[in-house]
């Protein structure tokens, strides 16, 4: 926590994970209004502080791996925000946090330096990255309301209904849920991906250059689509889509992490 | 001329409940509309109450009362006119009759609001029928100001009790438990389809439950044929022919299964075959016969939801015992509002007091009050007289209707009230 800007975006973001915790097993609405207040409040700090980083290490504030972490976590709390705000269910809520605030905290630890700047700029390259950033954040919830989904299914196939089980979204509701999240993945990924072939065939002259970023990044492109597809097929209607959903996600972490460091020629943050 | 200085008007509640008298006597002292009318508007007329309201329901009779400044201060007369109106004697109901007054009223009150004193806690109808019962009387003007005070505290009280304890909110009988389970699935179960098989009374209970959820088509299914007709016409269902069942086993999300016969109606492969024709969509069958008319192994199947009796009746204790760890949060909602009712009592009471005062008496009580005050300043004892008089000027015209039925002129007397003699600064 390097400044108070910073500090106060994780306080906000843990206090509303707290609240989302209890309001799971208190089912007060006023302690669920306070939750989303908590989270907004956050997202509105974690926008300062990107904006400080930003003016910080004199570029785009997704400069490094935890400027863009730090983007991840703001994402995924819009996404998450908006999801809540037009299901009108609160109940997912300490299932997301824990990843909003772990992502923010990572990305606070890191050191922010100001870096040489590369090529790194434009509209056209910040709508990239955006864009694709916002793909994951959508992925990341379609894969905490499958992981919702395996639960609640598991625990009424063993017929044996918790304290908790009462107050999550249907199965019906979260398969809906997840679907529709990701339908904003695949179009954000889709977009993102296009403005970035764009972009590099701007600065390189070609368009395709076998990195494997780009490779990943059309392969998660490629199996959401298939998740999409299959979740209403006969065969994987159900649980077996949420499998899917949680698989899928797996890979994102794989192309974020693993691919980003190692793999990547120029992707190395992103 | 007011000879009576002390008008101390008393609350108080007579009545019997399931807790303290057996079903015959309650069905003789159940209240209807008219009898409700007739006993309140007696006991108004001979000004044995002030206020009235009658709460009667299944489990209880009960009159809640304001007695009035000539009546004595004990319950006989009520509970004489209470075993009247039903043509019993007074002695029938000894011992079965409770009594409470002011703040216990309350808490009985609050208590029955809360479901705390029905046979189901958490049940939702008794908020309901409090508040039907004291509506009526607020129509028929038998309320004034401490019944309504006190009703409307307590309908305050149920409303939190449910929204803010998890007293309601885990299904507690098999029927609802049922449909609560079906909804944990679908989610809004309008536009569904279900099928009833056979029938029973826990059947027709989701049945009902369902109904009033807004599934869209129900198909009721039975071995004779006049069980089937009675169910779909008292629920608008279809009638599917018994021969027909596995042919029409894709159609519905939800079967409620309730068939007297001792070999299996719906057999895995049977299930098998349906899941198959309808695209592996959910189904959720709740089982309520017994021996079993589902095939046990059926619940394997992918995507079927398969309940029967003793899955839901487990689901139901365990519902009911989480219920009933909620009952001190409920507990401290109720003494929370208990204090507001006394404290307003308490105020209300010292306004009737002054009120009942005369005007000598009025101004011989300012002025030597007035004495004892300390004089900060020549301004600031000529303020306080001027509000006291004020208050006089305001008391000269507000006769009892005008106390009972304006809340605003209350308040002002109030407010004069604690001017005077300090009443409930450390309260508000």
């Amino acid at each position: 926590m390097n400044t108070p800007i910073g500090f106060g975006t994780a306080a906000l973001y843990a206090l509303s994970l707290v609240f989302y915790v209890a309001y799971l097993y208190a089912n007060k609405p006023r302690i669920g209004r306070i939750a989303t207040a908590c989270l907004a409040g956050g997202i509105l700090l974690n926008f300062f502080n990107m904006v400080e980083r930003a003016r910080l290490v004199q570029s785009v504030p997704y400069q490094d791996l935890y400027g863009s972490m730090s983007l991840f976590a703001w994402l995924l709390g819009l996404t998450y925000l908006g999801l809540e705000v037009f299901h009108r269910q609160r109940s997912v809520g300490p299932f997301v946090l824990p990843f909003i605030l772990v992502l923010f905290l990572v990305a606070e630890m890191g050191p922010s330096m100001p870096s040489s700047p590369p090529p790194a700029r434009g509209s056209l390259f910040a709508l990239h990255v955006t864009l694709n950033i916002l793909a994951y954040s959508a992925f990341a919830i379609s894969f905490v309301l499958s992981v919702i989904f395996l639960i609640q299914n598991h625990v009424l196939r063993e017929r044996r209904p918790g304290a908790t089980f009462w107050r999550y979204p249907s199965l019906e509701t979260l398969e809906r849920m997840s679907r529709s999240s990701v339908l904003v993945g695949i179009i954000a990924l889709g977009i993102g991906i296009i403005f970035g072939f764009v972009w590099v065939h701007r600065i390189r002259g070609q368009i395709w250059e076998a990195d494997a970023k780009e490779i990943a990044s059309l392969a998660i492109w490629a199996i959401y689509c298939s998740y999409w597809w299959l979740s209403q097929t006969t065969a994987w209607r159900g649980a077996r889509a949420s499998y899917l959903s949680v698989l899928n996600f797996l890979v994102v972490i794989f192309s974020y992490t693993i691919v980003n460091v190692y793999l990547s020629n120029y992707h190395r943050y992103f | 001329m007011m000879s009576q200085k002390k008008s101390r008007r008393e609350l108080v509640l007579v009545g019997l409940s399931h807790r303290t008298a057996p079903i015959e006597l309650r069905e003789q002292v159940a209240f209807d509309r008219a009898r409700t009318e007739q006993l309140s508007r007696g006991l108004l007329a001979n000004q044995i109450v002030a206020e009235i309201v009658v709460l009667s329901t299944c489990n209880r009779s009960e009159l809640y009362a304001v007695q009035s400044e000539a009546c004595p201060s004990d319950t006989s007369a009520l509970e004489s006119n209470f075993a009247a109106i039903h043509r019993i004697t007074p002695d029938s109901l000894n011992g079965h009759l409770y009594r409470h007054r002011n703040g216990e009223v309350a808490r009985h009150l609050y208590r029955v609001v809360a479901s705390l004193d029905s046979q189901f806690l958490g049940e939702a109808e008794i908020q309901g029928q409090v508040r039907d019962a004291y509506l009526r009387a607020l129509s028929l003007g038998m309320t004034g100001p401490v019944l309504n005070r006190l009703f409307q505290a307590a309908l305050e009280v149920g409303k939190r009790v449910r929204a803010e304890t998890g007293i309601s909110t885990r299904p507690v009988s098999v029927a609802f438990a049922g449909v609560k389970l079906g909804e944990r699935i679908f989610g809004d179960l309008k536009g569904h389809c279900a099928l009833v098989v056979g029938a029973g009374a826990v059947a027709e209970q989701v049945v009902q439950h369902l109904r009033e959820r807004g599934v869209s088509r129900l198909l009721v299914s039975s071995r004779t044929r006049e069980h089937a007709e009675k169910l779909s016409q008292r629920f608008g269902g279809e009638i599917v022919p018994w021969e027909l069942l596995s042919s029409l086993l894709a159609a519905p999300d939800v079967i409620v299964c309730s068939a007297a016969s001792s070999e299996r109606v719906v057999s895995r492969a049977m299930l098998e075959q349906a899941m198959k024709s309808r695209g592996n969509r959910p189904v959720f069958l709740i089982d309520l016969a017994i021996p079993r008319n589902i095939e046990p192994s059926a619940s394997e199947l992918y995507n079927v939801y398969l309940y029967n009796t003793d899955d839901l009746n487990g689901i139901v204790e365990e519902n009911r015992r989480a219920r009933a760890m909620e009952v001190p949060a409920v507990e401290g909602i109720i003494a929370q509002h208990i204090g507001k009712f006394e404290a307003w009592q308490a105020a209300a009471e010292l306004a009737a007091t002054w009120a009942g005062l005369s005007q000598e008496e009025k101004v011989k009580l300012i002025e030597a009050r007035a004495e004892q005050i300390h004089p900060v300043s020549l301004e600031h004892r000529r303020r306080w007289i001027h509000q006291t008089s004020a208050l006089l000027e305001a008391e000269r015209d507000v006769d009892r209707s005008d106390a009972s039925g304006r809340p605003g002129r209350m308040r002002s007397s109030m407010r004069a009230l604690r001017i005077l003699f300090g009443y409930g600064e450390e309260r508000s």
